[in-house]
């Protein structure tokens, strides 16, 4: 997993890869949360594109961070995810409480540069 | 008629949870199932397999099977724990009903192996361990 701080966006990026199962899940949490707090990021997007499986250990994990940033008032996004994914995240409601996108750009608004 | 079968038995780890998937995965291949029949065994078995190794042996070593059987457009698969067992079963189903609300377990596990099998049937004692049976039909 790469981990990239957009500005513009406010927004920590989780770039996933591979598998999210409950074996990586923790590790996925854990670096997020890190780094979360070290940047002052008060949304999160994660980047689905390279994940080629995902079981509900990864509804979890995003449920999970909307729980957190939530009350920094912050938003969470998945963009880039596959059919078999999104079916996954619409059975377990997760469009309720996410921005589901295609792309980083339809996730979150944009910051106004500071005046 | 059965065409095959098989059993594989592992620890209790979260990286048998990849291993457990692909065995049922590279098991069913001679049924020539689709991409999304694929993916929707491989979820399923993944649930299952990580309900036995979450909640089955709580922070004790177990083993964890899983038996397949292939039939001529069917295919079976059987996780079984020999651990705690589940209390109540109709409410473990239940979708968003976690075990472990203390953690960041969704709750979906039985409800996604409900919605990607075609049958799920638990059998659970507490204190002796717990079943899950699931039946796909692959479309040929």
């Amino acid at each position: 997993m790469e981990l990239i701080f957009y500005g513009k966006y406010r927004a920590l990026v989780a770039r996933l890869n591979g598998e999210l199962d409950h074996h990586i899940a923790d590790s996925v949490r854990e670096e997020i949360d890190r780094e979360l707090e070290r940047t002052g990021a008060v949304n999160v997007a994660f980047d689905f594109r390279h994940v080629t499986f995902m079981d509900s250990s990864g509804i979890g994990v995003v449920m999970g961070r909307y729980r957190k940033v939530t009350a920094l008032g912050g938003r969470v996004a998945v963009f880039g995810a596959s059919e078999a994914v999104k079916r996954i995240m619409r059975m377990s409601g997760l469009e309720r409480f996410t921005v589901i996108a295609d792309k980083l750009e339809d996730c979150f608004e944009e910051v106004a540069a500071d005046a | 008629m059965l065409r095959n079968s098989m059993k594989t038995e592992f620890a209790n780890r979260s990286d048998n949870e990849r291993f457990a998937r692909s065995v049922a995965a590279a098991f069913v291949i001679d049924l020539d199932p689709t991409v999304d029949e694929l993916t929707e065994i491989k979820t399923a078995v993944s649930e299952a397999v990580t309900n036995a190794i979450i909640h089955g042996y709580e922070d004790r070593e177990g083993v964890v099977s899983v038996e397949g059987k292939l039939y001529e457009d069917s295919v079976e698969f059987t996780v079984s724990d020999s651990g705690v067992g589940i209390p109540d079963i109709d409410r473990a189903r239940e979708p968003l009903f976690t075990g472990k609300p203390e953690t960041e377990r969704s709750g979906m596990g039985f409800t996604i192996m409900e919605a990607f099998m075609d049958s799920v049937e638990v059998e659970s004692a507490v204190g002796k361990g717990t079943k899950v049976r699931m039946v796909k039909k692959i479309s040929r």
